[in-house]
């Protein structure tokens, strides 16, 4: 025994165990968000059972487990989708009361604008009043007809209606602003010109959405009619379709081109359905707009912050006790930084804004309330003190030879440390960088009374002057999987949404740490040649 | 008195009655000692005798740490130059200084060479390449490395280094040139040319190198301090230490009787 100790291999298998139980952990977590966040997507057959009651259920599986406390009982769980007619997207069987699975041919996923999923068979096509019969290959004109309507409808209700919009807004602001000067005759002049600016503008505004009802009431005049498990039969409008497929019937080819076009809607396109359903991206997008914001900040105040500390405070009481605050400051909980946030940065650093440049508009807040420019810095003061510690290390890594030959040339202090002492320390500083954005790019408590919210109605960056929109509120990737797992009406359906947003986001960290890794290792090359 | 001094022809910097101090050690021992300008002169003795601490005090590298206090006076053209009215970054720049590890910055060859006059404000670019070939001319460097100017230079041998940074300190247009033992990292073919180049800087410019390799004191300088334990034991004309050394501890040094 005391030789076995003392020969150290146990203190070795201790550690070696010890990192496979990390090691273990980790790779569990990726492969369970990996399978379950990438599985989504692949179509799933539609089986087909039949109860012993009679009933008939159409859906796929979800889940299959043993009943507990009995044994060979198991019980299936089948999305069956058609919320608007049973009020539900799943159902529990018991196995044992299933007389008859089936996967038919012509079983149909139809995915719409609203409701969900619904799962059926195709009857035919309801127009004027007839039905006439039709088949699921037609359905690619009608479909294709109807997302161009979609499309044409999106872009006068966004883009035109918006830019309407936008003068109005723009006008109204004009007319309140000229309200608060003193009359005069001048003034009065140009409160008319703006009034019949406005009432053009109104006209526009109003043809522009009776175009908009025709077009809505040519898309509801076609219909399709689906065949439900049960025999009812459910009227749906071809708009409301967005995609029709037929699972039962896909070779590997069609369910990979299903599979990538799901995915790419999911990156790209805009949440549907309460989040459930549809895409990421402007979730996406406000992560990284709100990641890329907070580096801005907080670089620079970091790296001043620790250039301060090491090259001038000296070694005192008061420099040390600031360093540990600044240490400290990394372990204060996170929410704490929002609160921080909403009473210094909105309350009274938004709210002066808005009294000085947008007084106009009060009481309704333009940057006094939460937006994508004070939860980024919340979260820069969040992340400084990562970033402090980086480069006070990067500076002290930077060899005194090279300060020496630096101020042996006649190089003051600040030329030193600009020139020599801190390209030297980017390596360090990207390390803080780096470490600050993933830290940023995960947290969520902060945002959510900062300036996070559910369902941003438009990006932080558009085509309106001034194109950067700082003030407005935004979306966020770990904000979206609380409020989609957590939040939604839907939950059960909205699981696999869950993880495919995990791993959008861990995704997201990634690609955003990996290219500041590669600039730092680029920078490290540069600076660390094998010297002599 | 051990202090054995003798006066040298057209001197350019006097040094009269150093004494400096680490905290509370005393390192070095009321130093006089004047040299000679455009001339070599170079400092031995054994490890820890205040010669690197000397020429540090030269240009004033010392400030840089804390601790060090110091009495008597430096004079260089006449001035002194712990006197408070003194700018140190512009004695620096009069007086270069080459360190005993090569410490090129992480730039390329060009900026390393340029470093100094860009400092002192100079941006032309026509003005900064002559200096800059100049000053390579001058450190024996041009022929090598004149089509690889903007290679970083780190990738330079150890020699090369070096050289660069004799360079970068010739760049400043100095009038004296301080080198701490700038061949002690270096193989004997760097070395030798370095001693070359040394011999060559010696018509523009006054050269104080410190050394622990006495073969080169004696190759190269014209006059040789020797110090020990923070005092100055002997100084004179090197070929006088070498041949006809009036103390005993510099006999016994030169003859490698210790040190």
């Amino acid at each position: 025994m005391k030789n076995l100790l003392g020969s150290g291999n146990p203190y070795i298998w201790l550690t070696a165990g010890m990192l496979t139980i990390c090691l273990l952990m980790i790779s569990g977590l990726t492969v369970l968000i990996m399978v379950n966040g990438f599985g989504i997507f692949w179509p799933r057959k539609i089986v087909q059972f039949t109860l012993l009651d009679g009933e008939v259920i159409l859906g796929e599986i979800a889940k299959r487990e043993s009943v507990p406390h009995q044994k060979d009982a198991y019980r299936t769980k089948v999305k069956v989708g058609n919320r608007d007619v049973y009020g539900m997207d799943f159902r529990w069987i018991d196995n044992a009361d299933i007389v008859s699975q089936t996967y038919p041919v012509h079983a149909l996923v139809f995915e719409r604008r609203e409701w969900g999923n619904l799962y059926g068979f195709l009857h035919g096509l309801r127009q004027n009043g007839g039905v006439k019969p039709l088949k699921p290959e037609s359905m690619a004109s009608l479909l294709g007809e109807s997302h161009a309507l979609y499309k044409k409808i999106r872009y006068i209700a966004k883009k035109e209606i918006g830019n309407i919009n936008y003068r109005i807004e723009k006008t109204r602001l004009e007319l309140k602003r000229l309200a608060l000067l003193q009359p005069s005759e001048k003034i009065q002049k140009r409160v008319a010109e703006v009034k019949a600016r406005m009432e053009h503008l109104e006209i526009l505004y109003r043809e522009k959405e009776d175009t908009l009802a025709g077009f809505y009431k040519k898309a509801m005049e076609k219909e399709v009619v689906v065949l439900l498990a049960d025999g009812r039969e459910k009227i749906v409008p071809v708009f409301q379709i967005i995609r029709i497929s037929m699972p039962n019937e896909m070779g590997v080819f069609a369910k990979v081109g299903f599979y990538i076009a799901k995915f790419w809607e999911f990156i790209w396109g805009e949440p549907r359905e309460a989040n459930t359903e549809g895409g990421v991206f402007p979730a996406i997008f406000g992560t990284v707009m709100m990641v890329l914001i907070m580096s801005i900040a907080v670089v620079p105040l970091g790296v001043l912050t620790a250039v301060y500390l090491k090259e001038y405070a000296g070694d005192n009481f008061i420099s040390r006790l600031v360093r540990i605050s600044v240490s400290n400051l990394a372990g204060v909980p996170s929410i704490v930084f929002g609160v921080f946030g909403l009473g210094f940065f909105i309350y009274l650093f938004g709210g002066g804004i808005d009294k000085l440049f947008f007084s106009e508009t009060l009481p309704t807040p333009t940057y006094g309330t939460g937006g994508i420019l004070w939860a980024s810095l919340t979260l820069s003061l969040l992340t400084v003190p990562v970033v402090v510690v980086a480069t006070e290390e990067g500076l002290s890594a930077v060899p005194r030879a090279m300060r020496e030959g630096s101020y042996a040339l006649g190089a003051t202090k600040i030329e030193t440390l600009w020139k020599v002492v801190l390209p030297q320390a980017t390596p360090g500083i990207l390390t803080g960088t780096i470490l600050a954005m993933a830290r940023a790019a995960g947290e969520v408590a902060p945002l959510m009374i900062t300036g996070v919210v559910k369902l941003a109605p438009s990006l932080p960056i558009d085509g309106y002057f001034p194109y950067i929109h700082l003030e407005r509120k935004f979306m966020h990737l770990g904000f979206h999987i609380y409020d989609v797992g957590f939040q939604s009406p839907n939950v059960e359906a909205a699981i696999p949404m869950v993880y495919t947003t995990t791993l959008v986001l861990l995704f997201t960290v990634l690609i955003l740490n990996l290219t500041a890794i590669v600039v730092r290792n680029k920078l490290k090359k540069w600076y660390n040649r094998g010297a002599l | 008195m051990k202090k054995k001094s003798i006066t040298v022809p057209d001197p350019i910097v006097n040094i009269i009655d150093l004494a400096l101090y680490y905290g509370k050690t005393k390192a070095l021992k009321e130093i006089n000692l004047d040299i000679s300008k455009k001339k070599i002169t170079s400092f031995i003795g054994p490890s820890g005798c205040g010669k690197s601490t000397l020429i540090r005090c030269l240009n004033r590298m010392n400030d840089l740490i804390d601790s060090v206090a110091i009495e008597g006076c430096i004079k260089i053209d006449g001035q002194d130059i712990y006197a408070p009215a003194v700018d140190v970054t512009e004695l620096r720049k009069k007086v270069g200084m080459v360190f005993q590890k090569p410490n090129p910055f992480p730039k390329t060859i060009y900026e390393n060479v340029v470093y100094g006059p860009r400092v002192q404000g100079i941006n032309k670019k026509s003005i900064l390449d002559e200096l800059c070939e100049n000053a390579l001319k001058k450190a024996a460097l041009w022929d090598e490395v004149k089509d690889r100017l903007r290679v970083n230079a780190l990738d330079l041998s150890g020699g090369q280094q070096q050289r660069i940074c004799i360079a970068r300190a010739i760049a400043t247009e100095p009038e004296i040139i301080l080198l701490d033992e700038p061949c002690s990292a270096l193989d004997p073919i760097a070395t030798a040319k370095i001693e070359d180049m040394l011999v060559e800087l010696k018509k523009d410019y006054t050269v104080i190198i410190v050394t622990h390799n006495m073969q080169q004191a004696a190759r190269i300088s014209d006059y040789t301090g020797f110090f020990m334990l923070g005092e100055l034991i002997e100084f004179n004309v090197t070929t006088d230490i070498f041949t006809n050394p009036q103390e005993k501890e510099t006999e016994d040094y030169i003859t490698g009787r210790f040190g």
